[in-house]
C-alpha cells in the first residue's frame, strides 16, 4: 500500500513538530517523530484538515504545476463549480472561462455541465435500483476514503457512479478528439481543484482503473493568472452549464436536485463522521440520500481556495442567479442512457483498525492495549507524538511506540529510579561505615 | 489456547446523550479484532437497540460482551420494570415509550423486532418489577 499516492504531504523544513495536526486528523493518521509530523499513508484520506490547521503552513497539497499543461498538444481546463465562487459577480462566468483560455488553455469544459448529467444519472439510478438506504453521495473523494477505512459496512450505500470531474474529462476528450482529430493521449484535461482529495482521486482512482483526468491544478496557483486575464475582449461562447450544475459547489447543492423526499446534507469531516455513525446504527433509514462533504461549507471551503468560504458562498449564489438564463441539462428518461457512468470496480474495505490478522492474536493485543491504556494518565496531551493516550496504547501494541514515550510515564520511571539511587546512596560497605553501631550484630 | 475476551460497560440511565456509547465502543473493538464488517453491523445494531431500551425503559443497566472464536455474546441487563407481555413487545410497531422519547425519534416499536432481526440467537429473561436481561448471540461465520 506504500505506492498509494497522497496529495497531502509535509514540508519538513516548515514543520516544528507541534501537536496541532495530530489532534485534528479525523483518522488519527499523523504522528510526530523526531520533531516532524509523519503521515501514515494507509490512514490518510486526504481531507486536508491538517493543511487548514497547521500554523506554520507545513502541510501542503501536491498538485500539478501549471507548466504540466505543456506536456499536451491540446490543453483543456476543467474548472470545478467552486472556481466561480472565487470571483466577484462583476466578473461573470463567461469572462472567467475566457480568462482560462487567456492563460494558455485551448479549450474549457465546465465540470458543472457534467454535474448536471451526473444528477440525471443519479435520479435514474434511484428510480431503477434497489439499494440500501440511505444512499450516500460519492462525489467527495475524502468521504469515499473515509468510508473505506472507517465505515466498511456503508460501502454498499455509496452511489456507484463516476464523479462530475471524471465525466467532464471524458466528454471533453471525446469532443476535442472529434474536433481536432487528435489521439486521446495528445489531449490533456486539467481539473482546476479546490482540494487535495481530488488530486489523489486522479492518481489513485476508485471505482475505476484509470482516471480520464490528466492532472489537477490548484485554484490557489491559477487564481492570479486568471485574475490578470479577466478583461480580455472578443469573448468566446464557452458557457455550457445552467444554474443546477454550479449549485453542486454548495453544501446541499447535489442532493437538492435529486427530487427525493428526504435528503440530508452534512459538511465538515467531523460532522460527517457523526452522521455516518448514525447511519451505521440504522438511525437514518428514513433518509433517502445523504450528501456528505469533507470541507466545512462544501467545496467552497476547500483548502486550495483563495476566497473565504462565507464570502465565496455569497459570490457563488450570485453566479447561480446569473446562470438562470441558461438552460439546465434535460434528463433522458427510461433508457440505458447513463449506464456508462457506472463504476467498473468495487470500492474495497481498507481496515485501519485491525490489530492482527489472527483473531486470537488480535484479542491478546487488545487486552494488552487496554492494560496499557489503564496505566496512562489520560490527558491526551500529545507530547508522545500520538493524538491521544488510546492512540499511544495502540501504537505500543503494534510495536511502533514505547511506554516511556509518555512524558508522565518517563517521569514516573525517573522518579522510581532516583528514589532507588537515594536508598542505595545511604548504604555503606560495612568496612567503611564509621557511624554504624559496631555492636549491632551482637 | 482458545482465547475469550470479556468487556463490561455500565449504561447510565439519566442522560440520553450518552446512550449508544457502549455499543459504539464494542463496534470499534470488533473492528480492531478484524471481525467481518457484516458481523460487526449485526452486533452493533442489535446491541444499540438493546442499550437504548435499557435507557428508555429501565433507567440504565449494564452490558457484558464476550468474544471468542465462534461467536459474540452481548448481555444487556437492567433492574427496570420488566416486560409484562413479551409476545406483544416483540411485535413491530408496538411501543410503550413515553411521548418525549418518541419525539426524539426513538420508541417506534422497532427495538425488540430489530434486535431479533440482527441476532442469530436471542434470549430474553424478564420478570415484572425485577428487570430484564437480553442476551444476543451473533456467530462469526
Amino acid at each position: 500500500m506504500n505506492n498509494y499516492f497522497h496529495s497531502v504531504t509535509l514540508d519538513e523544513n516548515k514543520c516544528r513538530g507541534c501537536t496541532n495536526c495530530i489532534k485534528r486528523c479525523p483518522t488519527e493518521a499523523i504522528r510526530v517523530r523526531k520533531s516532524k509530523a509523519r503521515i501514515i499513508n494507509e490512514r490518510c484520506i486526504d481531507c486536508g484538515e491538517c493543511i487548514r490547521i497547521c500554523p506554520y503552513h507545513a502541510k501542503k497539497a501536491i498538485t500539478d504545476p501549471f507548466d504540466a499543461i505543456n506536456n499536451f498538444q491540446y490543453k483543456i481546463a476543467l474548472p470545478a463549480p467552486a472556481f466561480y465562487s472565487q470571483f466577484k459577480p462583476s466578473s461573470p462566468r463567461d469572462k472567467i472561462l475566457n480568462a482560462l483560455i487567456g492563460v494558455g488553455f485551448d479549450d474549457v469544459f465546465e465540470v458543472a455541465k457534467a454535474a448536471e448529467i451526473v444528477t440525471c444519472a443519479t435520479r435514474d439510478f434511484i428510480a431503477k435500483n434497489k439499494y440500501p438506504r440511505p444512499l450516500i453521495s460519492s462525489a467527495c473523494p475524502a468521504i469515499v476514503r473515509l468510508i473505506q477505512v472507517r465505515f466498511p459496512s456503508l460501502l454498499d450505500n455509496l452511489v456507484p457512479l463516476d464523479s462530475p470531474m471524471e465525466l467532464a474529462a471524458k466528454m471533453a476528450k471525446q469532443a476535442a478528439a472529434k474536433k481536432t482529430g487528435m489521439d486521446f493521449s495528445q489531449i490533456g484535461t486539467f481539473f482546476i481543484t479546490p482540494c487535495a482529495a481530488k488530486m489523489t482521486s486522479i492518481r489513485s482512482p476508485y471505482g475505476k482503473n484509470k482516471s480520464m483526468v490528466d492532472g489537477a491544478i490548484s485554484i490557489k496557483e491559477i487564481y492570479l493568472k486568471v485574475l490578470q486575464k479577466l478583461n480580455s475582449q472578443n469573448l468566446k461562447q464557452l458557457i455550457q452549464a445552467g444554474s443546477d450544475g454550479i449549485s453542486w459547489a454548495l453544501s446541499g447543492g447535489e442532493a437538492g436536485l435529486l427530487n427525493v423526499d428526504n435528503y440530508l446534507s452534512v459538511d465538515g469531516i467531523h460532522n460527517v463522521i457523526t452522521i455516518l455513525e448514525e447511519v451505521e446504527n440504522e438511525r437514518l433509514e428514513d433518509v433517502d440520500f445523504i450528501e456528505a462533504l469533507a470541507c466545512t461549507g462544501g467545496c467552497l471551503g476547500g483548502p486550495l481556495n483563495v476566497e473565504n468560504v462565507y464570502v465565496a458562498n455569497t459570490q457563488l449564489k450570485q453566479h447561480i442567479n446569473m446562470a438562470k438564463k441558461y438552460n439546465n441539462t434535460i434528463c433522458v428518461n427510461d433508457s440505458n442512457e447513463y449506464e456508462y457512468l457506472r463504476w467498473t470496480q468495487s470500492v474495497e474495505h481498507k481496515s485501519i483498525l485491525m490489530l492482527d490478522d489472527d483473531l486470537d492474536e488480535a484479542m491478546k493485543k487488545l487486552e494488552t492495549l487496554e492494560r496499557i491504556y489503564e496505566q496512562l494518565p489520560g490527558l491526551d496531551c500529545g507530547a508522545c507524538g500520538a493524538p491521544s493516550c488510546r492512540a499511544l496504547s495502540e501504537d505500543i501494541v503494534r510495536g511502533n511506540a514505547d511506554e516511556t514515550d509518555c512524558v508522565f510515564k518517563l517521569r514516573e520511571k525517573v522518579r522510581t529510579l532516583a528514589r532507588q539511587m537515594i536508598e542505595l546512596e545511604a548504604k555503606m560497605p560495612p568496612v567503611l561505615d564509621k557511624e554504624g553501631n559496631i555492636n549491632k550484630e551482637e | 489456547m482458545p482465547n475469550t475476551l470479556r468487556l463490561h460497560y455500565e449504561i447510565p440511565g439519566d442522560d440520553f446523550t450518552y446512550a449508544g456509547e457502549a455499543s459504539s465502543c464494542v463496534k470499534k473493538t470488533l473492528g480492531r479484532l478484524g471481525i467481518n464488517p457484516s458481523v460487526i453491523k449485526k452486533v452493533s445494531i442489535a446491541m444499540y437497540e438493546a442499550e437504548i431500551n435499557a435507557v428508555i425503559h429501565a433507567g440504565g443497566g449494564s452490558a457484558d460482551v464476550e468474544i471468542n472464536q465462534q461467536k459474540i455474546i452481548v448481555k444487556i441487563s437492567d433492574s427496570g420494570p420488566g416486560i409484562p407481555d413479551l409476545e406483544l413487545a416483540m411485535k413491530e410497531g408496538y411501543s410503550t415509550a413515553p411521548d418525549h422519547i418518541r419525539e426524539m425519534g426513538f420508541g417506534a416499536g422497532m427495538g425488540l423486532p430489530n434486535i431479533k432481526k440482527n441476532a442469530d440467537n436471542l434470549q430474553i429473561e424478564t420478570e415484572v418489577g425485577k428487570g430484564t436481561t437480553v442476551t444476543i448471540e451473533v456467530f462469526l461465520q
